[in-house]
């Protein structure tokens, strides 16, 4: 049984971060310690940069499936369980994630790396925010080293990341065992309160002053991603990180048009 | 009581309690005796017939100019500059003079034929101007024609629209917008509120961006100007010539600049820029009717109705033509509303803080801005290289100094104020280290190009502002400062009431200080003899 665990489905380009779930360790306190001076932009995607999200790509992959009964069988589940989508958004986005990514169970690796391309192509792609490109190509001439930080999976947030011209992502990975797909999630879970984790982690082992670094997210549920820097921005933001955006005075920008 | 002037009067023992600006609320405080009260000239007599003052200065332009209408065919590309929202302070009744130009200017555009035209708000790294609030500049009728595609704000981080078209022997960068620079004629429109204003600053500020600010909105020119209110004595005004030199030679600009009186507060309240020994019963009724109403009223209620109250403002000059020319026109009637001369420095000067500056136009004047008003503005407030104020002296200011920033005009200025000036308030260090980090942070571009937020380096121009005034002042004491804190990260101290601050003061002033108070807005300027 080969199981993808750790390992890249897209090597080469998979950025690979050891990430510790743990309470993290006090960094070290030697008085001389040089201070990290590099600096990162950590971007959530969905809502932020492109307009669709996870489950537009799972729509669309459900469409592609060459097998009309599964195409059909796939779409009614996915119509049918709207309600409970949105209803374990309310309750977290982790639980949205782990039950959502269970509808991707039986899709092979190879089709999800074909149509994964297909999708942002097709569907992420014209949704890209038309601000985007000015945003992220001033932050690149600050020096910023660009980061996506998403809860998609990385068959998407591959293409997405090469178009925008960003080197390295954090996206969510499925677990292959025998080339398919089970459905699982590989821990961490990429979203809400383990974003800000993975992106301390980030940081830790890249060396990255996440002080005067810079987060760009949406939702309410990246708050704690935003809290982890010190450069924090809430991009086309939902009421509720729009009143955390002021009540801290973030700046809030719209990459809309 | 001694009078020096009609402007100048000596607190003795029978004065009234004089009246002080104390941010959207007013104090009345007894001066101590012998407290020299330098009031505003009473407003000039505005022109009789605007529109034919304009109409005359464009047909017969300074400086050998031809005539607007010699300059005009058919088929040319004409941009016309007007100043943004920061001026007249407050704004004024409409019709706005920019209105009334635009319309005599357009005319006459049209009756020759030019139909390529845009009407820029010259707006530099300022906020940009809401349709609303342009459209209350312009008029309906113009803001229906152009607006959005043919009247709009300058974006100053468009790359694709700005251009550097040389430099100057100093090396300071000379960038403007596209649009400008390609147009057969560019024309600009200025209302000369002070003498810092105006000449070969419209264009070459007004149109510019963060490159071509860097020449002169920095520490140093600031430093070397004594002060940037005087063009004589101004290394921002000298700069600016520079430049304009360089736009005069690639542009072909057509200025028209005006004066306006000080007529701030309209009829209903105009008691408040006479000396209060000259108030009426009525008016001291008017004014604690005033002044109770606002004590009643939550801050936000009050900025909202005197930042709703335009003033009537009178034109008191106008002139076309070759920038220079129409300048020293314009300039001496600036002079002849706003000098008074007066006899000698003070050791102790009190200042009322009003709620509105230059950049905070329907907006908090949060306490950068307050500082930008004490150590800018009103420090700089004097003409021939004496301050008002003696080396070392202490300021005494008025205002309630909340910490309070409105997230959506200044963003910037809340990290400068949280961030960088509990580190420094080193004009110098804050240029080196940060000013470039935060005029470049891509979440402030955005904000400024699309939103309606000042641009990320505009907190630091705000700080170099009030340079020469922290090298010159020796201590800034603010009255009513609610949250200590602000005061103190700005350097300052602060004290409950005006009695205790003057005390305060005396404790580093030579025996029998001399105490001058500026009984402003509306401005005025002072040349020390």
């Amino acid at each position: 049984m080969a199981l993808r665990n750790a390992a890249p489905a897209l090597e080469g380009h998979r950025l690979e971060v050891e990430v510790q779930m743990s309470v993290a360790e006090s960094s070290p306190t030697e008085p001389h310690a040089a201070k990290p001076c590099r600096r990162a932009a950590f971007y959530d995607v969905d809502g932020t940069l492109v307009r669709t999200n996870v489950v537009h790509a799972f729509a669309y992959y459900t469409l592609s499936h060459p097998s009309w009964q599964r195409k059909v069988f796939g779409m009614a589940r996915l119509l049918a369980n709207i309600p409970v989508y949105l209803a374990l958004d309310k309750f977290g986005r982790k639980a949205f994630n782990e039950y959502f990514y269970s509808g991707y169970k039986g899709f092979s690796e190879d089709r999800l790396v074909v149509v994964g391309e297909e999708v942002f192509d097709k569907v992420m792609k014209p949704a890209i925010f038309p601000g985007v490109f000015d945003l992220v190509s001033r932050s690149k001439d600050q020096g910023v080293e660009q980061v996506i930080v998403t809860g998609a999976l990385d068959y998407v947030a591959a293409p997405l990341a090469r178009h925008l011209g960003i080197e390295k992502w954090l996206a969510n990975r499925l677990e292959i065992v025998d080339d398919m797909a089970t459905g699982r999630l590989i821990p961490p879970l990429l979203a809400g309160p383990n974003k800000s984790l993975v992106i301390r982690e980030y940081g830790r082992a890249h060396d990255i002053d996440l002080d005067s670094s810079f987060a760009y997210a949406d939702s309410f549920s990246d708050f704690p991603m935003l809290a982890m820097v010190g450069h924090p921005v809430a991009v086309n933001p939902d009421t509720k990180l729009r009143r955390i955006a002021e009540d801290y005075s973030w700046p809030v920008i719209s990459v809309q048009s | 009581m001694a009078l020096e002037s009609k402007q100048v009067i000596y607190t003795d023992s029978s004065s009234p309690a004089r009246v002080l600006f104390f941010g959207e609320d007013f104090l009345e405080e007894h001066l101590p005796i012998g407290t020299r009260v330098i009031f505003p000239k009473p407003p000039m007599e505005p022109l009789a017939n605007p529109k034919a003052a304009i109409r005359h200065a464009l047909n017969h332009p300074e400086g050998g100019a031809k005539p607007l209408f010699a300059q005009l065919f058919p088929g040319m590309k004409v941009t016309i500059a007007v100043d943004d929202i920061s001026l007249p302070l407050p704004p004024m009744v409409r019709p706005d003079l920019r209105q009334t130009i635009l319309e005599i200017v357009l005319a006459l555009l049209g009756d020759h034929g030019v139909e390529d035209i845009h009407i820029i708000v010259a707006t530099a790294v300022h906020r940009r101007m809401t349709d609303a609030e342009i459209r209350r500049m312009t008029g309906d009728k113009i803001f229906n024609e152009f607006h959005p595609k043919r009247l709009y704000n300058h974006d100053a981080e468009d790359r694709n629209n700005m251009v550097e078209i040389g430099e100057t022997k100093l090396g300071e960068v000379v960038q403007l917008s596209r649009r400008a620079v390609e147009s057969d004629l560019t024309i600009y429109v200025n209302i000369n509120l002070v003498p810092m204003d105006g000449g070969h600053k419209s264009v070459g500020v007004g149109l510019t961006g963060y490159k071509g600010l860097r020449a002169h909105h920095n520490p140093q020119t600031i430093r070397d100007s004594n002060s940037y209110m005087d063009p004589d004595h101004s290394a921002l005004a000298k700069s600016t010539h520079r430049i304009g030199a360089i736009v005069e030679k690639e542009l072909n600009v057509f200025h028209i600049e005006t004066a306006v009186n000080n007529n701030m507060y309209g009829p209903a309240l105009n008691f408040l820029q006479k000396p209060e020994e000259h108030w009426r019963s009525s008016d001291r009724m008017k004014f604690q009717a005033l002044k109770y109403s606002l004590s009643k009223l939550p801050r936000a209620a009050k900025r909202r109705i005197m930042h709703s109250t335009p003033s009537p403002f009178g034109l008191i000059a106008v002139a076309a033509g070759e920038a220079e020319a129409v300048h020293d026109k314009i300039l001496a009637a600036c002079w002849k509303q706003y000098l008074i001369q007066v006899e000698g420095q003070a050791d102790i000067l009190i200042t009322g803080i009003p709620f509105v500056s230059p950049y905070n136009v329907n907006s908090i004047l949060n306490p950068l801005l307050v500082q930008v008003m004490a150590l800018g503005y009103f420090f700089n407030m004097y003409k021939g290289g004496t301050p008002l104020i003696k080396k070392g002296g202490t300021m005494i200011l008025t205002h309630p100094l909340p910490d309070e920033f409105h997230s959506g005009h200044h963003p910037s200025y809340i990290e400068f104020f949280n961030r960088l000036l509990p580190e420094t308030r080193d004009a110098m260090i804050l240029h080196q280290k940060y000013e470039k980090e935060f005029a470049e942070n891509p979440a402030y571009v955005q904000m400024y190009r699309f939103g309606n937020a000042y641009h990320g380096a505009h907190p630091f121009f705000m700080w170099y502002w009030g340079e020469n005034g922290r090298q010159h002042v020796g201590r800034v004491i603010c009255v009513g400062a609610e949250s200590p804190h602000v005061a103190e990260r700005l350097g300052w101290e602060w004290a409950a009431d005006l009695q205790t601050a003057v005390e305060m003061a005396r404790d580093s002033a030579p025996p029998s200080p001399q105490i001058t108070m500026l009984h402003h807005p509306p401005i005025l300027i002072t040349e020390v003899r």
